[in-house]
């Protein structure tokens, strides 16, 4: 009975083992080369067959038990010891993550970019003119010759060499027009200039013009694109009211009020109480600006448009101070970086 | 402009009220800025006639007048105003009124004297600034009556935003042919009778600029009394026009003006000499205006001058020595028509905007002179008396201006509208705003009225009628498109791409004018060749920005006094050399601590190589891996030894740096930021990427730890590994660059790991040594290096 003696005694220390070096140690005791149950084996030659055979068979199943419980235990040190690394290592989930922050874009290039992808949709490419332009194209080709009244309503910065400052995007109409690819749909959005500076004017702003020419273009295509335009842009449903006005470089020309973002036209204080905003100034491109630009207006007729850039951006993310978007004050700037 | 809706009515009767009005005039291109009362609400205010005047008996200035109201028995009231007097017709606030300004009148005893009301001057009524006295408002009012109805202050005034092209609409004439024309309703001029003349007296007028000015109508008034004054009703048409009664004959010439739009101009007969030229002006001539200033001449100004010399610049204002004064009895009256291109842009060049220029410059009605004439004859004799001599016309009477007629078709209206017209209610509409029409079918032939300078083109005729329709008569319609109309294309960046990826690493976006100051320019730039600007706001915007750094730094420096202690910005736009070229540029700056404040970041400055990681992330977005150098270099706003020249395909593209030093005080900054600058055309080109095959086989690292001097370049040690190394080496990653203890002084050891792999079979350790023995061999030729042991 030597042998149940020696399984049982294994068996126990098995059991006490407290880490995965002393199970090793109790393994190497019992069945390593030179342990106990091996010990055994060698006993197996002084016996007959028979009791080879019948010896040999207990010390098998000794071996066995004594394997399936080293390894029992050892899957058992084993998943405490990673309980306890899982437990040493926690960590503060709710601790900020390391590094960057992000930044944005300001308010008004992110306007002008949603413009430039809602006109895109439409059709439209993008063109671009100087800011430092000559008389020609901001105002004489524009049909605005020289004395003309309507050049008092631009306040124009000058530079001595009688260069100026363009005061709309409208000369963009007629650097696009003089590439004489029709028909033509682009926008132009950009930087324009009047000597201006007070609560609601600032002496740089953004514009951006739109110009549509083909052989069949009428003033009800000009009040579809404008009215799809603004319900995109505003992203509902906005009443557009088209007044007659005048601009020297079309005919006819039309102011454009939309019902009024903030109060549905009910009347607040940005709508002064009208219910209406003016945002858009638009029409059907004047024969002269055509014929300036070197198209045939008896052949290829238009309408363009011009809003401005920041008053948009104003009006969507209600901004009430223009000054605010070139002060670079980070505390304003931040306020858009969402989206 | 201002125009009293009561003042319109006797012209068309629209049947509108003040609102309706202002919304059909808005709707057809008259814009109404705004419909306000004509005067603030009064409560019981009555015309009062002064029967006695007493001294009051403990107060020399006040007087105790017995005052008529028509409530029977006489009121007594007692005045401070010098000029009540008995029988003066005046203005009685009874008691219980309210005056503007929330002024209860209310019985009350002034020195021991009751008194039961108020007499009241023009300003306590909310009726103008007249304050001298109390108001004398002369015969034909009835003691008793309201005030309100007895000067029709009942009324409305619409403020009007006339367009440049409406130069006839500046004028209550003008506004009633557009509201009969929109209502339907007729227009009812009152009649200008002819005034005869009775006396002989004429004064030589010769018009040597029979071009710009054809016609010239004058007239002599004698004996008119220079101590009348204007009535009421006629200072309240002033008043409510936005003007100042000056006395009769300015005012009479003023309301003809804002009548019929015919801007006229009077003269003391006595202060003109010889005869009127109507002339353009001669070198060195001057000519002190009405309001004092003195103004030189130059030969494209149009002048009215006498034997003496000039005496008003045509169309636009008179000159002081010729005016009228409070001592005129005879007068000289100029009602003339100016080419609108004789006189544009002279006012605007003298600094002036007067009602006459602005009314000349778009253009006045050239068959109006004479009736204009004779409704200012019969005002001022009703007013101020006079004998009129006959009325003068000097030049072409009648249409200086020709008109041409305008061929069009309803078609063509059709087209460029997108609206479906009927024939007669397009003839009907044109007709009404005094077009002559010939109709043959669809086809019209057009003459416009001779007031309208602002109809030339069969364009011009589609406003008019669309205006008439109603715009709100055009229903949109979507135009049929080309599908995929717009180009598109890869071969360049899109913005909102390298935007965002600067957003995304940190950086704000800002927008600065592109004007600065010449000094922060100077400092920032180097550069002294600048372009400025001839009229700029201030010498904050004076001079066009040559790069965008002056307007970062600002930027920069606002919000590092704001107490931020990391801020990272950027910009983007043009930038404009002193040839006026304009280029795209895309700058950064970065300040302050590396990271933001947090828990597990060691805090240090942010230095050039956080910003030049930021900018080669930029520039690969551009294909640009590789035809990208930093070149050491030199900029003026930049420290000597942390600067960069950024070249791409061998061409300068931009710069980066750290501030130098030497400038941190100008911004009142206590570290420095570093910046960069880059040309947006040349840094953003892109191809589209092209597929290369990936390697099956293993990579092989070699290290190598050098030892080199000082002087040499990480791009000298590249270069020279890479022409020694082929086609097998794929990255070189630099781990450490060392100086200090070990190592020669003058000299460094730089370490890096050479990746090495073949596309084609796996590269052996044989091949992978001698192929370092011969990029150490190369570098020791190239660079003086050597193996660090």
């Amino acid at each position: 009975m030597e042998l149940e003696t020696l399984l049982e005694g294994f068996l126990s220390r098995i059991a006490a083992s407290e880490d995965l070096a002393a199970l090793d140690a109790v393994r190497v005791e019992a069945l390593g080369k030179k342990g106990a149950v091996t010990a055994q084996m060698k006993a197996l030659a002084s016996l007959s067959p028979e009791g080879r055979r019948e010896f040999g068979a207990r010390i098998n199943v000794v071996k066995e038990r004594l394997g399936d419980a080293i390894e029992a235990r050892r899957a058992a040190l084993e998943a405490a010891q990673l309980a306890q690394q899982l437990a040493a290592g926690k960590i503060d989930v709710t601790l900020p993550g390391r590094g960057q922050g992000t930044g944005g874009i300001h308010p008004v290039t992110r306007t002008r970019l949603r413009i430039e992808e809602i006109f895109a949709g439409a059709g439209f490419s993008v063109a671009e003119g100087p800011e430092i332009e000559d008389d020609f194209h901001n105002f004489e080709a524009l049909n605005i010759p020289a004395d003309h009244p309507a050049r008092a309503m631009h306040d124009t910065f000058y530079f001595p060499d009688g260069r100026l400052l363009r005061t709309h995007t409208s000369p963009v109409q007629i650097r696009a027009l003089r590439e004489g690819k029709l028909p033509l749909r682009v926008i132009a959005p950009g930087r324009v200039y009047r000597c201006d500076s007070d609560l609601t004017h600032t002496p740089m702003f953004h514009q951006v013009e739109g110009l549509v020419v083909d052989e069949q273009v009428s003033f009800a295509n000009l009040k579809a694109m404008l009215a799809g335009f603004v319900e995109q842009f505003f992203e509902r449903p906005r009443k557009l009211r088209f007044r007659p006005s005048y601009f020297p470089f079309t005919e006819p020309s039309a102011e454009v009020d939309i019902q009024c973002v903030l109060c549905d036209g009910a009347g607040c204080r940005t709508c002064k109480g009208t219910g209406w905003l003016e945002v858009l100034g638009c029409g059907m491109v004047h024969p002269n600006v055509l014929s300036a630009a070197g198209v045939d207006p008896e052949r290829w007729q238009g309408y363009a448009f011009g809003m401005g850039i920041d008053r948009m951006a104003m009006l969507r993310y209600a901004v009430n101070d223009l000054r605010l978007f070139f002060e670079g004050d980070l505390d304003f700037l931040r306020q858009f970086d969402r989206g | 402009m201002r125009i009293s809706t009561e003042w319109l009515k006797e012209w068309v009767d629209s049947g509108w009220d003040a609102r309706q009005l202002a919304e059909r005039l808005t709707m057809a291109g008259f814009e109404v800025e705004s419909v306000e009362p004509a005067t603030p609400a009064m409560g019981e205010v009555v015309v009062a006639r002064i029967l006695s005047c007493e001294p009051h008996p403990d107060a020399s200035k006040l007087q105790v007048c017995q005052v008529e109201d028509g409530s029977g028995s006489p009121v007594q009231v007692v005045c401070g105003a010098a000029n009540a007097r008995p029988g003066l017709v005046t203005a009685l606030a009874r008691v219980g009124a309210t005056l503007p300004g929330d002024v209860q009148i209310s019985a009350a005893r002034l020195r021991g004297v009751d008194s039961f009301g108020m007499l009241c001057s023009a300003r306590e009524l909310g009726l103008g600034e007249g304050h001298a006295g109390i108001l004398e408002l002369g015969n034909g009012y009835q003691p008793g009556d309201s005030l309100m109805k007895a000067l029709a202050l009942d009324d409305t005034i619409l403020e009007l935003s006339i367009t440049p092209n409406r130069g006839d609409a500046l004028s209550v004439l003008g506004i009633a042919r557009e509201v009969s024309a929109i209502s339907g309703r007729p227009l009812a001029a009152p009649p200008v009778p002819r005034v005869a003349a009775t006396l002989p007296d004429v004064f030589d007028v010769q018009l040597e600029a029979g071009d710009a000015c054809p016609t010239f109508v004058g007239r002599v008034i004698r004996g008119v009394r220079p101590d009348a004054s204007s009535p009421m009703w006629l200072q309240e048409r002033l008043r409510r026009a936005g003007m100042r009664s000056i006395g009769p004959v300015v005012d009479v010439t003023n309301l003809v003006m804002l009548e019929m739009g015919q801007p006229m101009h009077a003269y003391d007969l006595r202060r003109l000499q010889g005869g009127i030229r109507v002339r353009w002006a001669r070198p060195k001539e001057t000519l002190r205006l009405l309001d004092g200033r003195e103004i030189a001449l130059e030969p494209d100004v149009l002048l009215i001058a006498d034997d003496s010399g000039p005496v008003g610049l045509a169309g636009i204002m008179g000159g002081e020595a010729s005016g009228i004064d409070t001592e005129t009895s005879d007068v000289f009256l100029e009602v003339a028509f100016f080419q609108p291109a004789a006189v544009a842009g002279r006012a605007r060049r003298f600094g002036l905007q007067t009602d006459a220029s602005q009314r000349f410059e778009r253009g006045v009605d050239p068959e109006l002179q004479e009736r204009a004439m004779e409704r200012a004859t019969a005002l001022l004799l009703e007013i101020a008396g006079g004998e009129p001599g006959p009325t003068v016309v000097s030049g072409t009477a009648l249409s200086g201006i020709e008109r041409n007629p305008i061929e069009v078709s309803i078609g063509f209206l059709e087209r460029r509208l997108g609206l479906q017209l009927q024939a007669e209610q397009v003839v009907d509409h044109l007709v009404s705003l005094g077009m002559q029409v010939t109709q043959s079918g669809t086809d019209l032939r057009v003459l416009p009225p001779s007031f309208r300078f602002d109809i030339a083109l069969p364009e011009d005729l589609s406003e008019e009628v669309a205006r008439l329709y109603g715009y709100d008569q055009i229903n949109p319609v979507d135009a049929t498109v080309g599908q995929l109309a717009a180009a598109s294309s890869e071969a360049r960046v899109p913005a909102r791409r390298y935007l965002t990826l600067l957003a995304d690493r940190g950086y704000q976006e800002v927008i600065s004018y592109a004007f600065t100051a010449k000094e922060e320019q100077v400092r920032m730039t180097g550069e002294v060749g600048l372009v400025e600007l001839a009229n700029p706001l201030s010498a904050e915007l004076a001079v066009m920005r040559l790069s965008l750094w002056p307007g970062l730094m600002a930027t920069l420096a606002g919000n590092v006094r704001r107490q931020r202690d990391r801020v990272r910005l950027f910009e983007h736009g043009r930038v404009f050399a002193t040839d006026c070229s304009e280029r795209n540029l895309l700058a950064a700056v970065a300040w302050g601590q590396a990271l933001p404040e947090q828990w597990s970041s060691e805090r240090r400055e942010v230095d050039f190589y956080d910003l030049k990681c930021d900018l080669q992330a930029l520039l690969e977005l551009g294909n640009n891996t590789g035809e990208v150098r930093f070149a050491p270099a030199s900029h003026p706003a930049l420290h000597p030894g942390r600067t960069a020249r950024v070249i791409i395909r061998e061409n300068p593209a931009g710069w980066i740096g750290e501030l130098h030093p030497a400038l941190l005080q100008a911004y009142d900054m206590r570290s420095a930021p570093v910046l960069f600058e880059i040309d947006i055309d040349l840094s953003f080109m892109s191809e589209p990427p092209v597929y290369n095959g990936i390697s099956k086989y293993p990579s092989v690292r070699r290290d190598l730890a050098l030892v080199v001097p000082e002087s040499i370049l990480l791009d000298q040690i590249l270069e020279s590994v890479s022409v020694s190394s082929g086609s097998a080496l794929k990255e070189v990653r630099v781990f450490d660059v060392y100086r200090g203890p070990g190592l020669e002084s003058g000299f460094k050891s730089v370490a890096m790991g050479l990746i090495l792999q073949k596309n084609e079979g796996t590269l052996t350790d044989q091949e992978a040594d001698s192929l370092v023995a011969s990029v150490v061999a190369r570098l020791g030729s190239d660079c003086s290096a050597r193996i660090r042991n």
